[in-house]
């Protein structure tokens, strides 16, 4: 069945003795580099100018506290499980006394890794999560030397407590909103 | 000895082996920039403004390197290849004809080392030379990918230098020297066109055996980076490996000299000469118009580089024997009957 019309019979024909002269396919090919010289570069000049990112984009995961500064995190491993690259590890503990403004569960995660390289960015994490404690943000994981510094422990990914440290996964989050009508298009 | 004569010349000499080197140098800089705007990229910009220290940059990383000669190798070819090689590039500019005389308070300047009456011959004859240097690189390499970029070379040139000395003799038929200067003036005057427009076919075949000669794309198969890893200077290693670099853009500067000496009017230009100017002012103006043609020379060579894919080896040897050589059989043969029934 044919379902569009854009399909074409390639017909091998021989070349006529112009043709096999190459050279004016030669000139045609010469005038279509020369005029990719006057485009637009399709690149940036990376670290000073970056692209427009779309207000949903997924980069650097955040671990997210709750209004009063506590981790939500509860060290279920939903997101570990999840995970289709196996990028996350962690090791659970039990809350203490008198640490209750630290952690919203009685169960938190004394240490959470992420192996950012071998993360695909999916955002399964995120879905999978049942504490809103993970999300990703719009931040690009910056480069590093070696692979080590790309395993991005606690230090790296829980916001800090004061406002200014906040990460806004604001936009994020209203995709999830099924019956909400989009307000804004997610391209910027 | 005339001593102000060997003064002149030695200056002349170091003047040219200055340009040429800054030429080399900043060829490499505007081939990536070249390659970077023909596939709408930005190119190297991190080296100072633009990436202009670029050249600098790669000078210093190539003389930093380690310096490796392969237990296997032999040792003094293989330290004598890069040398051959770079120093024929060099040399080649000795015959060329730069631009139009100075003339300080009486005394004349000609901006040309040597005016051989054999210059065409000359520059074949080191050119050929070269070649040793890249055959003596990938032997003395003593490692199977040099050697066979050595042979590809070796037969490379060989093709391509028949084809190329036989549209010299069509050219030789009429303008009766072999003298580079006497060339570029028999292009200039009353009457006198460009040598591209009087021997077109001769020029296409010229230029195409100066892209094998070079070893540059859609010729490199040398190199050929894809399937030989470098070809003959796989096992090259630091400044030697810079040599055998710089010497290519140093081989593609002075070929499109020699193109434009031969074929494009050297340093004349067909308006400008007609301007009644001062010698020295003149002679300026010569030398810049010579380099703007070259430049855009250069520019082609890249330009085709970055456009064409590269000949596999047999359309190579083709193309060389079986089209370009009949071709320029033809042409010389076309030359001689029309000097001697029509002129
Ligand atoms: S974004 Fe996907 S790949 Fe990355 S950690 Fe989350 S679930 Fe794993
Ligand atoms: S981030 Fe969410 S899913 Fe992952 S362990 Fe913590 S609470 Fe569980």
């Amino acid at each position: 069945m044919q379902l569009t019309n854009r399909s074409k019979v390639v017909v091998k024909h021989q070349l006529n003795w112009v043709e096999k002269l190459y050279l004016p396919a030669i000139a045609t090919g010469l005038s279509i580099t020369i005029k990719h010289l006057f485009k637009k570069s399709a690149t940036v000049k990376y670290p000073e100018q970056t692209r427009e990112i779309a207000s949903v984009y997924r980069g650097q995961h955040v671990l997210k506290r709750d209004e009063k500064g506590r981790e939500n995190c509860t060290a279920c491993g939903l997101c570990a499980v999840a995970c289709p690259a196996e990028a996350i590890t962690m090791e659970a503990a039990e809350r203490k006394k008198g640490e209750e403004h630290l952690y919203k569960e009685e169960k938190y995660a004394a240490k959470y890794e992420i192996n950012m390289l071998r993360c695909i960015y999916c955002g399964l994490c995120e879905d999978a999560c049942p504490k809103d404690a993970i999300y990703l943000s719009d931040r690009i994981v910056p480069t590093a030397f070696t692979r080590g510094n790309f395993i991005y422990g606690k230090d790296m990914l829980v916001e800090s407590v004061d406002a200014s440290g906040k990460v806004d996964i604001s936009k994020r989050k209203k995709i999830y909103d099924m019956d909400a009508q989009p307000k804004q298009p997610l391209l910027k | 000895m005339d001593w102000s004569l060997l003064l002149d010349k030695s200056i002349l000499i170091f003047i040219i082996f200055l340009i040429s080197l800054g030429i080399a140098a900043y060829a490499t800089y505007g081939e990536r920039k070249v390659a970077a705007f023909l596939q709408d990229r930005i190119g190297p910009d991190r080296a100072g403004p633009f990436g202009l220290l670029q050249p600098i940059a790669d000078g210093v990383k190539m003389f930093t390197k380690e310096e490796i000669i392969p237990s296997a190798s032999d040792k003094i070819l293989f330290i004598l290849g890069p040398c051959l090689f770079m120093m024929t590039a060099l040399m080649t500019s000795a015959v060329i004809p730069w631009g139009k005389s100075f003339n300080f308070g009486g005394h004349e300047f000609h901006l040309q080392v040597a005016d051989l009456n054999v210059g065409m011959l000359y520059i074949f004859a080191v050119v050929s030379i070269g070649g040793y240097g890249i055959m003596i690189g990938g032997w003395a390499s003593n490692n199977k990918f040099a050697l066979l970029g050595a042979l590809r070379a070796s037969s490379q040139m060989i093709s391509y230098e028949l084809a190329m000395g036989m549209s010299i003799v069509a050219m030789l038929l009429f303008t009766n020297t072999l003298s580079l200067r006497e060339i570029v003036d028999g292009q200039a005057g009353d009457g006198n066109l460009w040598n591209v427009v009087r021997q077109p076919l001769g020029f296409i075949i010229f230029l195409i055996c100066a892209f094998a000669e070079c070893n540059r794309a859609p010729f490199d198969l040398p190199e050929s980076e894809s399937e030989l890893i470098g070809g003959y200077h796989t096992e090259f290693s630091s400044m030697k490996l810079g040599l055998f670099l710089f010497a290519e853009y140093i081989n593609m500067f002075i070929s499109s000299a020699i193109i434009v000496s031969l074929y494009f009017g050297g340093y004349h230009f067909p308006w400008i000469d007609g301007l009644d100017l001062s010698q020295n002012l003149a002679a300026v103006i010569s030398v810049v118009i010579f380099f703007a043609k070259i430049l855009f020379f250069i520019f082609f060579f890249m330009w085709v580089r970055w456009t064409l894919p590269r000949f596999r080896y047999d359309q190579l040897m083709n193309l060389g024997w079986k089209v370009l050589i009949p071709l320029s059989i033809l042409n010389v043969l076309a030359t001689g009957a029309w000097m001697t029934f029509v002129k």
